[in-house]
C-alpha cells in the first residue's frame, strides 16, 4: 500500500465504484471538520459584521444581543482556528503549488468560460482552490493573532493600546479579505456543478473528477488501494 | 490660632514650617490658595521633605529634623542685621525696651540657674528689673545693655547663615532667599502668617520652636494683624475643644490651673494669681482669675459651694507632681502602679511612643476600659497578630472592656476648630448596635459610683457626692445642657455695681459674656472662655450666616468664636499707637476717637485709649514678650538644642544631650539610641489620605493609601540596596517595623557640619485593625521624651536604621 | 408640573430643594455611538467644562474619594508599590486618579512635584464614541458631556482603542466600559461634579466652558508672574477641545504630567478603521457577493458531461492510463 506514490491525492481518496465511477473525495472526519469550520465562519462573519458596521448591529440579535455576541465571537474564533488547523494538517501538502498551477492561472479566462479542455490536467486542487486554502490560512492566522490582541475579556493588557489599534484595523481588513475568499469559495462550489456532494456525501462522480482533477483521478486509478471496488 | 482659618486669605506670605498644611489640613489649606489666587501671596515651605505643601509652594528649603530653632534665630538675626523690623510695632507693643535683671545670662547653650541634679533651671534671674512702683524699668532708647533688645541681639548673634547651614543642613543661598522674602513683611502693609502643627510641637523643645516664630512675627509686627499671626493647626477634630475644657491633667476648663499640693486652700491658690499690671494703665485681664475660678466651682458644686467652704476648693484634686499625663501614667503602669485605665477616644498603642513599653504597661493593668466608636488596637493590644502585634495572649491577664460610643456624626454638639470657632453640629445618623454617647456612658458610671458611695461610704466621698448634677435625665445629660453649663448663668439677680437698683441679669438667665462673671458666688460658668456660646438668644454656635460684609473673613454671625466671638486675638495690635490700622486696606478694628469699632470684636476694652492701654491685655505688661520671663521651663529665649537622639553634637555645647530640662524617665533614658548604631534621622507624619488611625477602618480611605510605607532618598536606597516598592526593616533602640519603601527624590540627604544626614520618613496611619493592610506606625520606634513645657513626645526627630527585608512581617 | 433643574454654573451650586426634573434630556444628545442620523436637538445647552488647575492641586485624593462615594464604586485594596498613586491605575471602579511625577526643572534647578488628576477629558470629538460599535452605548450631550450608557454597552473594548487619553476601563464582571461621567447625573439636577465639590483647594472647578477659560486665563497670568513663563491652558484642539481642561505650569510640555499627551488626537488608525475601512469593506464584500450571484445567474454553469463520465470509467478501468498509453 505504502509503496504507492501519493503526489496528487490523499490516502483516504479512493474510487468507490467503477460503473459508474464514484470517487471518495473527503472522508467523514474531513467533512465534519470542514462544516465545523464553515459553521464557525458563518457565526464569525455574522457577529463580526455586527461590530464592523452599525447598520448590521442588528445581527447581534441572532445571538441574543450585543453582550453575548461580544462574548461569543472570540470564542468561536478560537474554535475556528483549531478546526481550521485540522483542515490545514489534512490538506496542506496537496495544496503546495505545482507547475500546472501556473498554466491554469494563465488560462483563467477558459476557467471562467468552463473551457476545461484548454486547461492542464490537475491534481486534487486547482490553483483557485489553493488560493482559497492559502488565503484562508494566512487570514485566519492573522485574525487569530490580532483577535487575541484585542480580546478585552481575557487579554486586556496583553499589548499596548497603539498596538491594539493596529491589530483592530488588521483584524477588520483580514475579515474583509476572508469574506471575499469565502464568497469565491462558495460561489465556485455552486458554479462548478457536482462539487457540493464532495462535502456532503463525500464523493464525486468520475466525470467530475475526470473533468476537473484528472491527475488526481489518474493517480487513484493507478493506485492499488485506490481501487477499492475491485 | 491667634487668627482664623478664613483670615489666612488676607496674608501676603505664608510660611509653613513645622507642619504640612496641605497634607494634614487640606480643607484649611484652601485659604492659602485663596491668598495666592486673590492677593498674589507667596508660599514658603521649610521641611525635611518636599511634601504636598511644597508641591504648591513658591519656595522650598530643606531642614534637618529638630533644628528649627537655629533656623528661626538665624532669620531673626538676619532681620535685625538688615533692619527688617517694624519699629513702630516693636517699640510700642513689645517688651523690647524692658530691662532684665543683671544676673540673667546665657552661656554654652544654657541659661543661668541650671541644676544638673534635678534637670531643672532655677528661674530666679529670668525676670525684669522691677522699680519701686511695682512697674518694670524700661529704656525707650534701647541703649541699656540689659534691655531685652540688646539681650536678644546678643542671643541671636551666633546664628549666622553659615551656622544655620551647618546645623540645619539648609543651603545658605536658600536660607538667605527665605530671609529676604520674610524681611519684606516688616513693613506695616505686608504681613506673613505662620502655619505650624505637630512638626514643631513633637520635639523635646517644641514650645521653644513656636516661641521662635512668635518672636519673629513680633519683630515683623505680624501678631494681631489680619493675614498674620501664629497659627497652630490642630491635628484632631476638636482637639482645640479638648484643651479649652481642660482635658489635661494639670488644667481645669478655660486654662485655669489644677491646684497643687502646695496650695492647700483657695486663698493660697489665689495668692500667686493676682496678676497686678507691670506697666501703668494695663488691663492685665488675668486679674479676673478669681471670678473665673469661683464661677467654675459654682458650676461644679452648685449650692454646695459657699464662701465659707472656699467654694468647694477642697474637693478639687491637688497635684503632687506637675501632671499625671500619658507619659507619667504609662510609666506608672509599666511599673505595676496602676490598676484600672479608662481609655476614651484615644488609641495609645498606635499614638504613644515606645509601643513595646505600652504593651507591657497595659499587660500589668487589672482592667482596661476602652470607649471608642471603632475597635482600636489599644482594645486589642492582647491579640496576637503575628509580627504586627507579637504578644503572648495567654500571659496577659488584663481584662478589657469595650464600650462602643457614637462617632461625631451620630451625636450633636460643638466642635472647636483651630481658629477657636465652636461650630455646632447636629446628629446626622443613628448609631449602630448598642453604641451610646460618651455623655451617657459617663453619666451612668458616675451615677453608679455615686450610689456606691452613698450606700457604702468610702474615702473622701465629697467630690463625688457634692457634684451638681442638675440634668433632666441624670443618666443622659444632653449636649445642650452641657453647653449651657459651659456658657454660665446668673445664680442671683446681677445688679449694676454703680447702681444696685438696676438688674443687669436676672437670676437663672444665661450670661452673654465672661464680663458678667462674679467672684461672689452669684454666677456659675464651667468654662469662662466659652461664655457667650449659649446665651439668652440661643445657641450662638449653631449660627450659620456666612455673610462677611467687610470681606475680611470675619464671618461674625457664623458659629461662635471664643473669646467673646472675637475672630482675631490681639487685634488691637492691627492698629498703630493712635488706633489707625497699619494697613488701611485691611481693617479689623479702629479707634474712632471714642471707641474701638470695626468688623471684629475688639480685643481690648472698647473705650480703652490707644495711647494708654497696650494690646496684649492678658499680659500684666500689656505688651508681648521677646523675653518670656519665667513662663517657659527651658529659657526666656529659644536656644538651639539637639533632639535627644541626634546624629550630631550641639555646636553650642557638645556635652548637652537634647533639651536639658525636657521630661524623660530613667527607663526611657536607657532606651535611647546613638548615631553610631542608628545613623538615620527618622521623622513621623500624617498623609492626606488618612485621618490618624480612624480612616484605615474605611475602605475608601484604605484604597487611596493601602499599606504602611517609609520614605527614603534615592541615595540612601542605593547605599542600602533598597528597591522602590521593596520591603524594608526599620529599627530603633526600642523596636522594629517592616514597611514598603517609597524611594523618592522628595527627600534628599543633607550635609550638617560635614556629615551626610539621611532622613527616613515614617507615616502614622497603619495598625492591625481595620480595612487597610496590616502595618505599623512610628510609635514602635519613637522615644518617650516629653517637651519641657507641654510634654509632647519627640516624634519628629529620632534615630533609626534601615535594611532591605525579604518578605518579613507575615501575619 | 415639576420644573427643570437649572444648569449648574459652579461646582458649589446647590440646586433648590424641591423636586425637579432632570435637565439632561434624551433630546439633548448630539452624538450617539454607532448611530449616524441623530435628530437635531431642539435646544443647545451651554457648554460646560471642568477646569483642573494643576498648580493648585495638593494631591489629597479627596476627588478620588468623592468619586467613589458618589458613583458607589468599590475599587480594590491594592499594595503599596513604592509610589503615592493609589490605586495604581484607573480601573472600572476608579474613574479618577491622582498621578504624581517627580520632576527636576532644568531651567530653574528646582525640584517640582507635579500632581495631575487623571480621568476622562470629555473630548469635543470623542474617540471612544467614534470607535464604539454598539448603538447608544456612548452619547454626547450638547453641553459637551460624553457619557457611557451601560445598558447599551457590550464591553468590547473598542472605546479603549478609540480614546487618545487611555481612559476607559472594561469592568471585569459587569463587562461594560466605565469612566468619568462628569457626574452627568448631578449636572442634570443642577449640581457640579462630585470631585469639584469635594476639592478643598478649588483646584477643580466647574462651570461654563467660557467661564472656565476666563478663570484659567487669570490663573495663567498669576503663574507667569511667579516665573512659570510657559504656563497655559490644556484644551487640546486635536480632539476639538475638551470639556475637562488643565491649567499647567509647563503647558509647553504636557507629557511631563505623567504622560499627558502633548498633542492628542483620535488615532488615524481608528479614523481609518471606523471611516473608509468600514465603508470600503462593506462595499467590497457586497460587490463580491453581488458579482458572484450575477455571474451565477448569467453565466453557464460548469457542468460535467455524460461523455466525461464515460471517459472516467475508461480511465479507471485502465488503471489511470490513457488509451494511447500515455501518462501513468
Amino acid at each position: 500500500m505504502s509503496k504507492d506514490k501519493l503526489v496528487y491525492s490523499a490516502r483516504g481518496d479512493v474510487i468507490e465504484a467503477k460503473k459508474p465511477v464514484v470517487v471518495n473525495r473527503y472522508r467523514g472526519f474531513t467533512r465534519a471538520n470542514h462544516w465545523l469550520t464553515a459553521g464557525c465562519m458563518v457565526v464569525l462573519i455574522l457577529s463580526g459584521f455586527a461590530f464592523f458596521h452599525p447598520a448590521l448591529y442588528g445581527l447581534t440579535g441572532l445571538f441574543g444581543g450585543g453582550q453575548t455576541t461580544r462574548w461569543l465571537h472570540p470564542i468561536v474564533g478560537v474554535v475556528l482556528a483549531v478546526s481550521f488547523l485540522g483542515l490545514f494538517l489534512q490538506m496542506w501538502k496537496l495544496n503546495l503549488p505545482r507547475r500546472e498551477d501556473v498554466e491554469w492561472s494563465r488560462n483563467i479566462g477558459d476557467v471562467l468560460k468552463g473551457n476545461e479542455e484548454n486547461l492542464p490536467e490537475l491534481g486534487k486542487y486547482n490553483a483557485g482552490q489553493k488560493l482559497v486554502f492559502w488565503g484562508m490560512t494566512v487570514l485566519i492566522v492573522t485574525m487569530a493573532v490580532t483577535g487575541v490582541m484585542i480580546w478585552e475579556e481575557y487579554f486586556p493588557g496583553l499589548v499596548s493600546i497603539p498596538a491594539r489599534r493596529v491589530a483592530v484595523v488588521i483584524h477588520a481588513l483580514a475579515a474583509v479579505g476572508s469574506v471575499l475568499i469565502l464568497i469565491l469559495h462558495v460561489y465556485a462550489a455552486f458554479w462548478t456543478r457536482g462539487t457540493l456532494r464532495a462535502m456532503t456525501r463525500g464523493t464525486v462522480t468520475g466525470g467530475w473528477a475526470f473533468r476537473h482533477h484528472r491527475k488526481w483521478l489518474r493517480e487513484l486509478a493507478g493506485r492499488e488501494d485506490g481501487r477499492k471496488a475491485e | 490660632m491667634t487668627n482664623s482659618w478664613t483670615d489666612i486669605k488676607n496674608t501676603d506670605l505664608v510660611i509653613i514650617m513645622g507642619g504640612n498644611a496641605a497634607e494634614a489640613h487640606p480643607c484649611g489649606f484652601k485659604w492659602v490658595t485663596e491668598a495666592k489666587h486673590n492677593r498674589g501671596a507667596k508660599l514658603i515651605v521649610v521641611d525635611p521633605r518636599f511634601n504636598r505643601s511644597a508641591s504648591v509652594a513658591d519656595y522650598y528649603a530643606p531642614i534637618r529634623p529638630g533644628s528649627d530653632i537655629a533656623f528661626l534665630m538665624g532669620v531673626i538675626r538676619w532681620c535685625i542685621e538688615n533692619d527688617k523690623v517694624q519699629w513702630d510695632y516693636v517699640r510700642n507693643f513689645t517688651n523690647m525696651s524692658y530691662l532684665v535683671r543683671e544676673d540673667f545670662g546665657w552661656q554654652d547653650g544654657m541659661f543661668t540657674g541650671y541644676d544638673e541634679e534635678t534637670r531643672n533651671y532655677d528661674q530666679e534671674s529670668w525676670e525684669y528689673q522691677i522699680g519701686e512702683d511695682g512697674y518694670v524699668l524700661t529704656d525707650e532708647t534701647l541703649q541699656n545693655p540689659r534691655c531685652v533688645w540688646n539681650l536678644l541681639k546678643a542671643h541671636v548673634d551666633v546664628y549666622t547663615p553659615e551656622f544655620v547651614e551647618k546645623v540645619c543642613g539648609t543651603p545658605k543661598e536658600r536660607f538667605l532667599k527665605i530671609c529676604e522674602m520674610i524681611g519684606e513683611c516688616s513693613t506695616p502693609d505686608k504681613t506673613m502668617t505662620s502655619m505650624y502643627a505637630l512638626g514643631w510641637t513633637q520635639h523635646s523643645k517644641g514650645a521653644q520652636n513656636i516661641r521662635g516664630m512668635a518672636m519673629l512675627q513680633l519683630l515683623l509686627g505680624n501678631i494681631g494683624v489680619p493675614g498674620g499671626g501664629m497659627n497652630a493647626l490642630r491635628g484632631h477634630s476638636n482637639i482645640q475643644g479638648l484643651t479649652d475644657v481642660g482635658l489635661m491633667s494639670n488644667l481645669i476648663p478655660g486654662y485655669l490651673a489644677m491646684p497643687k499640693d502646695s496650695e492647700p486652700d483657695f486663698e493660697t491658690y489665689m495668692s500667686t494669681r493676682a496678676n497686678a499690671p507691670l506697666r501703668p494703665n494695663q488691663m492685665s485681664y488675668w486679674q479676673n482669675y478669681r471670678k473665673f475660678m469661683v464661677s467654675f466651682m459654682k458650676s461644679m458644686w452648685g449650692d454646695n459651694a459657699t464662701a465659707q467652704n472656699g467654694w468647694g476648693y477642697d474637693w478639687l484634686p491637688k497635684l503632687d507632681v506637675a501632671e499625671y499625663d500619658g507619659m507619667r501614667m504609662f510609666d506608672m503602669m509599666s511599673k505595676g502602679e496602676v490598676n484600672v485605665y479608662f481609655c476614651q477616644g484615644f488609641n495609645p498603642i498606635l499614638s504613644f511612643p515606645n509601643r513595646g513599653k505600652l504593651t507591657e504597661a497595659f499587660s500589668r493593668l487589672k482592667l482596661l476600659v476602652v470607649m471608642d466608636p471603632l475597635e482600636t488596637e489599644t482594645a486589642a493590644f492582647w491579640e496576637n497578630h503575628g509580627a504586627y502585634n507579637d504578644v503572648d495572649s495567654a500571659s496577659i491577664q488584663t481584662e478589657v472592656l469595650e464600650l462602643p460610643t457614637t462617632c461625631f456624626a451620630e451625636d450633636e454638639g460643638a466642635t472647636v476648630n483651630s481658629g477657636r470657632w465652636l461650630q455646632w453640629h447636629w446628629k446626622g445618623a443613628t448609631q449602630p448596635g448598642t453604641a451610646k454617647t460618651d455623655n451617657e456612658i459617663m453619666a451612668n458610671i458616675y451615677q453608679r459610683v455615686r450610689k456606691l458611695y452613698e450606700e457604702e461610704g468610702g474615702k473622701v466621698p465629697e467630690p463625688v457626692l457634692n457634684v451638681a448634677w442638675d440634668y433632666a435625665d441624670p443618666l443622659h445629660p444632653t449636649a445642650e445642657e452641657l453647653a449651657k453649663e459651659l456658657n454660665g448663668k446668673a445664680l442671683a439677680d446681677l445688679t449694676d455695681p454703680a447702681d444696685p437698683e438696676t438688674v443687669l441679669r436676672p437670676a437663672g438667665q444665661q450670661i452673654s459674656g465672661f464680663g458678667e462673671l462674679r467672684d461672689d458666688g452669684t454666677t456659675a460658668g464651667a468654662c469662662w472662655i466659652y461664655a457667650g456660646c449659649w446665651t439668652e438668644d440661643g445657641n450662638m454656635m449653631g449660627r450659620r450666616d456666612n455673610s462677611d460684609p467687610s470681606g475680611m473673613g470675619v464671618h461674625q454671625n457664623w458659629s461662635f468664636a471664643w473669646p467673646a466671638n472675637r475672630r482675631i486675638l490681639y487685634n488691637r495690635a492691627s492698629c498703630d499707637l493712635d488706633g489707625r490700622p497699619w494697613d488701611p486696606e485691611r481693617v479689623l478694628i479702629e479707634w474712632n476717637g471714642e471707641r474701638w469699632v470695626g468688623p471684629d470684636v475688639p480685643d481690648i476694652a472698647v473705650t480703652a485709649n490707644p495711647r494708654e492701654v497696650g494690646p496684649f491685655i492678658m499680659n500684666p505688661e500689656g505688651t508681648s514678650r521677646f523675653f518670656s520671663r519665667r513662663l517657659m521651663r527651658d529659657g526666656p529665649f529659644p536656644t538651639h538644642m539637639e533632639p535627644f537622639e541626634s546624629p550630631v553634637a550641639n555646636p553650642l555645647n557638645p556635652s548637652m544631650r537634647g533639651n536639658p530640662v525636657a521630661r524623660i524617665f530613667e527607663r526611657d533614658l536607657a532606651d535611647l539610641g546613638t548615631s553610631d548604631e542608628f545613623p538615620l534621622v527618622a521623622t513621623s507624619y500624617r498623609l492626606t489620605e488618612h485621618f490618624h488611625y480612624w480612616t484605615k477602618h474605611n475602605v475608601t480611605n484604605a484604597v487611596t493609601q493601602p499599606e504602611f510605607f517609609v520614605e527614603i532618598s534615592e541615595e540612601l536606597a542605593a547605599e542600602k540596596g533598597i528597591q522602590k516598592g521593596g520591603r524594608v526593616r526599620v529599627w530603633s533602640n526600642r523596636g522594629q517595623v517592616w514597611a514598603k519603601a517609597v524611594v523618592t527624590r522628595r527627600i534628599r540627604p543633607m550635609v550638617c557640619d560635614g556629615k551626610t544626614i539621611h532622613v527616613v520618613g515614617i507615616p502614622i496611619h497603619w495598625g492591625f485593625k481595620g480595612a487597610a493592610r496590616k502595618g505599623f506606625g512610628p510609635n514602635t520606634l519613637g522615644p518617650v521624651v516629653g517637651d519641657a513645657n507641654i510634654s509632647t513626645p519627640e516624634f519628629k526627630a529620632f534615630l533609626v536604621n534601615i535594611e532591605p527585608a525579604e518578605g518579613g512581617a507575615i501575619a | 408640573m415639576k420644573d427643570l433643574a437649572p444648569e449648574p454654573t459652579t461646582a458649589q451650586a446647590n440646586p433648590p430643594v424641591q423636586p425637579m426634573e432632570s435637565n439632561l434630556l434624551p433630546s439633548d444628545v448630539v452624538r450617539v455611538s454607532a448611530t449616524s442620523n441623530v435628530p437635531q436637538p431642539e435646544r443647545q445647552l451651554t457648554k460646560v467644562a471642568k477646569l483642573i488647575d494643576v498648580s493648585k492641586c495638593i494631591g489629597c485624593k479627596a476627588c478620588q474619594a468623592a468619586c467613589v462615594e458618589w458613583n458607589d464604586t468599590h475599587p480594590a485594596l491594592e499594595e503599596n508599590v513604592g509610589v503615592y498613586d493609589n490605586p495604581h491605575d484607573l480601573t472600572p471602579e476608579m474613574f479618577t486618579l491622582m498621578r504624581f511625577t517627580e520632576y527636576e526643572n532644568p531651567q530653574t534647578g528646582d525640584f517640582e512635584w507635579l500632581i495631575r488628576k487623571d480621568g476622562c477629558m470629555h473630548c469635543e470629538d470623542p474617540g471612544c464614541l467614534k470607535a464604539c460599535p454598539a448603538p447608544g452605548a456612548i452619547v454626547q450631550y450638547s453641553n459637551g458631556i460624553v457619557d457611557f450608557i451601560s445598558d447599551n454597552c457590550i464591553g468590547c473594548g473598542y472605546c479603549v482603542q478609540g480614546c487618545p487619553f487611555d481612559i476607559p476601563r472594561i469592568h471585569k464582571t459587569a463587562h461594560v466600559s466605565k469612566k468619568c461621567t462628569l457626574c452627568s447625573d448631578r449636572v442634570a439636577v443642577g449640581q457640579g461634579p462630585a470631585c469639584a465639590k469635594a476639592c478643598p483647594t478649588e483646584c477643580i472647578s466647574f462651570g461654563t466652558k467660557e467661564d472656565m477659560i476666563a478663570k484659567a486665563e487669570g490663573r495663567i497670568e498669576d503663574l507667569k508672574s511667579r516665573g512659570y513663563d510657559n504656563a497655559g491652558l490644556y484644551d487640546p484642539q486635536g480632539v476639538g477641545g475638551t470639556h475637562v481642561m488643565y491649567v499647567l505650569h509647563h503647558a509647553d510640555q504636557p507629557s511631563l504630567y505623567a504622560g499627558l499627551p502633548d498633542d492628542p488626537q483620535i488615532s488615524p488608525l481608528v479614523q481609518g478603521w471606523k471611516g473608509p475601512a468600514k465603508t470600503a469593506g462593506m462595499a467590497v464584500a457586497g460587490l463580491a457577493a453581488a458579482g458572484a450571484v450575477l455571474h451565477g445567474l448569467l453565466a453557464r454553469p460548469n457542468e460535467v458531461s455524460e461523455h466525461e463520465e464515460q471517459e472516467a470509467e475508461v480511465l479507471v478501468d485502465q488503471g489511470g492510463r490513457d488509451n494511447d498509453g500515455g501518462q501513468a
